[in-house]
């Protein structure tokens, strides 16, 4: 009962920093800005753990967040031969791969105007689509190995990385290409110097929007057959072992995966279209 | 309207590749078949078949190219076999029939419809705590942004069976994770949308004297219809993925999911194919159900399309 007091301290001490904190008169500087997600996030994790020991929550339904770092700490090995597996080799080869085909797609594309219209309600609607429940036939296709979790993912990242693409090499102004037309520019010097640099940020969007599918795409693509070694696998086969805390590490390196891939692409894109409105 | 032949012929492209693809992909699987059958095959060994690709083995073989469109059992099935299961599958049986793929849509269907709405409501509400709080928008907002880049969709199986084992299944635990899925979409398009008046129309209000409610109701509502539309088109997508996703390992007996699995584990392609399009299908009944409600809304109101 203590724990459980404790926890209900703790989570109304945090608010009451936050509410000091944003709405004091310092809310506005960088540090503010930082701390206050931070003891939002970490009275969750405070409360959580506080929580699991005062109720005696069964580990077997949601293991302490204590118990997940020692797993981590315990099992850094394994976590890392599957964070390259899954991540290194499946996510990221076929990330790359899905992206460079839309690019060449959509270069291709946007030579013609009749293209062009065909392929961005097309490749809208693939968009949106299930394309995750392919992994059964990808896997039988491909194998098991992380070939066929690269082609999964290839294919979900390569139709809005397309969309954005061709959607982007269209936003240029009448005025613009007139200027360029004047200079006497051919084709693919307008290309490389001014509609590519204005397609960056639709791009980087369809970039960042790939990431996350990347991820699931791997993942997921595990569940329907791996080698004995990745996050997919390793998820599944720990819980049917209800070691829930290895599922909970594997969560936390997918997690943190997910938002430093996110980031790296957010920094890329700020070097690149740092003349961008929405960058500056 | 212009677009339609656009349109049509990139389809008619997808279609034409998958149709010459159809040939190498099942050759060496009608090749072995049509030798246990008695037909003449070059060359006659099937380790020596091996060695060579799939187009490879059609032009030694052109007399087969025929049966590879229509082989029981194929790696990659011709379109008119999935049209014919699919047409069997929805219009041959009767609606409660468990091979009825209309009986498993609706078995995905219910859970992501529940899901989307709870999902959608919730997004609503924590859009409005955070267009008007400080502090959530402090602390909540950047989590609200960091989930998205969490691939937790991959982990919908486990929730699934944790629920399970909890004793609670049927239509919830899907519908759960189909509303969390659609709602992170809804919360940053709402608080975009809430945020979308500009400091002009703000101003006009406060000079009207208008309450906070009064300017909640008759400018940030509205502002963020638009934004509310182009969230629901993506929550409601990603309700489907996570539903779908959710039935797959988890030993679920109905629903795409199962239907993707079950033809996979069973050896009938046309099954997990039929339900993999059926799925698109709704995916895109959907979609374009709300871009209908979008479009008629925005007009009565008297605003765009995004």
């Amino acid at each position: 009962m203590m724990y459980v007091a404790l926890g209900i301290a703790v989570w109304i001490l945090g608010w009451w920093i936050n509410v000091r904190l944003a709405n004091g008169a310092a809310s506005d500087t960088v540090s503010a800005r930082v701390a206050v997600p931070l003891i939002f996030g970490l009275t969750i994790v405070v409360v959580w753990e506080l929580m699991v020991r005062g109720f005696e929550v069964s580990p077997v339904i949601l293991p302490a967040p204590t118990d997940v770092i020692e797993r981590i700490g315990s099992s850094g090995a394994t976590l890392w031969a599957d964070f390259r597996q899954t991540i290194l080799k499946g996510a990221l080869v076929g990330y790359v791969l899905g992206a460079a085909a839309a690019f060449a797609v959509a270069i291709l594309a946007d030579r013609s105007e009749f293209l062009t219209r065909g392929i961005l309600p097309v490749g809208g609607f693939m968009a949106a689509l299930p394309i995750v429940g392919t992994a059964p036939i990808f896997v039988k296709w491909l194998g098991s190995d992380w070939e066929s979790k690269a082609a999964v993912v290839g294919v979900m990242v390569f139709f809005p990385i397309l969309v954005n693409t061709v959607a982007g090499l269209k936003d240029t102004s009448a005025m613009q290409r007139d200027l360029m037309r004047t200079y006497a520019a051919g084709y693919w010097p307008t290309l490389f110097k001014l509609r590519l640099p204005s397609a960056a940020p639709f791009i980087f969007n369809g970039l960042k929007i790939g990431t996350t599918l990347a991820l699931i795409g791997a993942i997921v693509a595990e569940f329907f057959g791996s080698p004995t070694v990745g996050m997919g696998f390793r998820i599944s086969t720990s819980f049917g072992q209800l070691a829930l805390d290895m599922v909970w590490a594997e969560i936390v390196v997918a997690a943190l995966a997910g938002s430093a891939f996110y980031g790296i692409m957010v920094l890329i894109e700020k070097r690149v279209t740092f003349w961008h409105p929405s960058q500056r | 309207m212009r677009s339609i032949l656009p349109v049509l012929t990139v389809v008619a492209g997808i279609l034409g590749f998958w149709l010459l693809a159809v040939i190498p992909m099942n050759m060496h699987l009608v090749a072995d078949q049509a030798q246990r059958d008695g037909a003449v095959v070059t060359p006659d060994t099937p380790t020596a078949r091996q060695d060579l690709s799939g187009v490879g083995l059609a032009l030694k073989n052109v007399h087969l190219i025929p049966l590879t469109y229509d082989f029981q059992r194929p790696r990659l099935p011709a379109p008119q076999q999935v049209a014919g299961e699919m047409v069997d599958t929805i219009f041959g049986r009767s609606v409660t029939s468990k091979r009825s793929l209309v009986y498993h849509g609706w078995v995905t269907l219910a859970p992501t419809l529940l899901g989307f709405a709870i999902g959608t409501g919730l997004g609503i509400l924590l859009a409005v705590g955070i267009v008007y709080s400080r502090v959530m928008d402090r602390s909540v907002m950047p989590w609200a942004i960091v989930s998205q880049t969490i691939p937790i969709l991959a982990l919908a199986p486990m929730v699934i069976v944790v629920l399970g084992s909890m004793g609670i299944q049927g239509l919830f635990p899907k519908s759960l994770i189909a509303a969390y899925l659609s709602f992170f979409p809804v919360v940053v398009g709402m608080v975009k949308g809430l945020r979308s008046p500009d400091a002009m129309q703000l101003d006009l209000l406060r000079t009207y004297n208008a309450s906070k409610p009064q300017g909640f109701w008759n400018l940030r509502l509205p502002a963020s219809v638009p934004y509310l539309f182009a969230s629901l088109k993506i929550g409601i997508s990603a309700s489907l993925v996570g539903t779908i996703v959710a039935e797959l390992p988890t030993g679920a007996r109905a629903g795409f999911g199962a239907r993707m699995l079950v033809g996979d584990q069973y050896g009938q392609p046309l099954v997990s194919w039929a339900a993999l399009f059926a799925a698109a299908l709704t995916a895109a009944a959907l979609v374009g159900l709300f871009g209908l409600i979008e479009r008629m809304t925005l007009k009565r109101m008297g605003m765009q399309a995004a």
